[in-house]
């Protein structure tokens, strides 16, 4: 297999305007993958599959990933006057940064034996602008796994064939994997508690007295 | 009747019994369940009908594919929010006397799932339950084990008194109320007729 620099230079030439970027994952496995913008994904894929080079013509998994709002505190330094002196002193400066949904697929080859290439697709918020073109059309697998990531993280996939809920029921109005889910507080109690539970369970108790 | 009557009478060729002797005997030697399984705890029910464990012993081989026909449910398996209305309704067709056995930590507690969002924390929240195995799965001699106490149940029941089981009792409830799928969780999330919270005396 071509390295991803490769794949990412060929795929740039081959489909105008699209933006792919590569995303190095630091840990023992080295699993880079590549992160698609959402308006090309579909060519991106396309490309991918068809070009004799690559042929993934299998997309093994498809998950999705949340990742919510987050602070990051910055240490920036500004200059300032005191005592009729200019110095440059720290300042700590909070800096929000929104948080996206992520659907991941991991594709193989099965014609040239070869794989896993992970491609992201990343949504623009977590909230309204949650939607991302379906990659149905370019490998029928994905389908039931794109309907779980709408079921479970509420990526909302454009162009599926039949997004419907696969896991909960059709009335389920939640989304259980993502970060800020809270799950209906049905069990009672619990013989050895700890750390989330055992603040579930004293509440209980304190509801009971 | 007086047991020495009964012994001395049966030596001289004489068989006596009551009709309650007869029902519970001839109700506890042909307990039907009714055929489905909801997960793993499935394998060990099947194999706890095939030849190594024979439940035909005690009566139960005929797996019966409508709950019409069947007196037992064996509740075998993770039961998820989704399938537990669909348990419900099976439970409610089932014609009186029925029985409910629930099989493995799923069954009866939610299991390895308790902390989870999807499966329901014991099947007794919803319908009545007579015999709880526990095991992650159960071996099949536990579910023959439960088969015995649950005959052994049926051989006690009186048929008149207040001590009556649920079906001859007119005004007992037959049916349970089918929990219906909500936005957030079942509604309601147990059947409190049924089922209430344990109260809680301390987290510590």
């Amino acid at each position: 297999m071509e390295s991803l620099e490769q794949i990412k230079a060929r795929a740039e030439n081959a489909i105008a305007g699209a933006r792919l970027e590569v995303i190095l994952n630091g840990s023992p496995s080295c699993q880079h993958s590549m992160l698609v913008d959402e308006e090309h994904a579909l060519a991106v894929a396309r490309f991918l599959r068809d070009d004799p080079l690559l042929r993934f013509d299998y997309a093994s998994n498809v998950t999705g990933v949340d990742w919510p709002d987050t602070v990051v505190k910055k240490i920036i330094k500004v200059k300032q006057i005191v005592d009729g002196v200019e110095r440059e002193l720290d300042q700590s400066v909070e800096e929000k940064k929104a948080g996206h949904l992520e659907a991941v697929y991991h594709l193989y080859s099965m014609q040239l034996n070869h794989g896993p290439f992970v491609l992201r697709l990343r949504t623009a918020d977590r909230a309204e602008r949650n939607h991302l073109p379906s990659l149905t059309p370019v490998w029928r697998g994905a389908e039931f796994q794109e309907r779980e990531a709408f079921d479970l993280y509420g990526i909302i996939f454009d162009g599926h064939p039949d997004l419907r809920r696969i896991l909960m029921w059709d009335e389920f109005k939640d989304f259980p994997m993502r970060k800020d889910y809270l799950e209906p507080d049905d069990y009672e109690y619990e013989p050895t508690p700890h750390a989330d539970v055992l603040e579930k369970a004293q509440k209980h108790v304190k509801e009971a007295v | 009747m007086d047991e020495g009557l009964k012994s001395e009478l049966s030596k001289q060729g004489v068989f006596t019994t009551t009709f309650e002797d007869l029902y519970n005997w001839g109700r506890k030697n042909s307990i039907w369940p009714l055929g489905f399984g909801l997960a793993c705890c499935a394998i060990e029910m099947i194999a706890a009908s095939m030849a190594r464990w024979d439940l035909a012993r005690f009566g139960a081989e005929v797996f019966r594919p409508s709950p019409r026909q069947a007196d037992l449910m064996i509740v075998a398996g993770t039961v998820t929010k989704k399938m537990a209305p669909q348990v419900v309704r099976l439970y409610n067709q089932m014609p009186e006397p029925k029985y409910v056995i629930a099989m493995g930590a799923c069954a009866i507690s939610g299991g390895p799932f308790k902390q989870g969002y999807n499966v329901l924390k014991g099947i007794d929240r919803y319908i009545p339950v007579d015999v709880h195995i526990p095991g992650c799965p159960p071996r099949p001699e536990a579910l023959l084990h439960a088969f015995m106490t649950l005959q052994r149940k049926i051989d006690e029941q009186p048929l008149t008194g207040a001590q009556r089981p649920r079906h001859l009792v007119a005004e007992a409830p037959s049916e349970f109320p089918v929990p219906q799928y909500g936005e957030h969780d079942l509604e309601p999330p147990n059947n409190p007729a049924v089922w209430q919270p344990p109260a809680l005396a301390s987290a510590d």
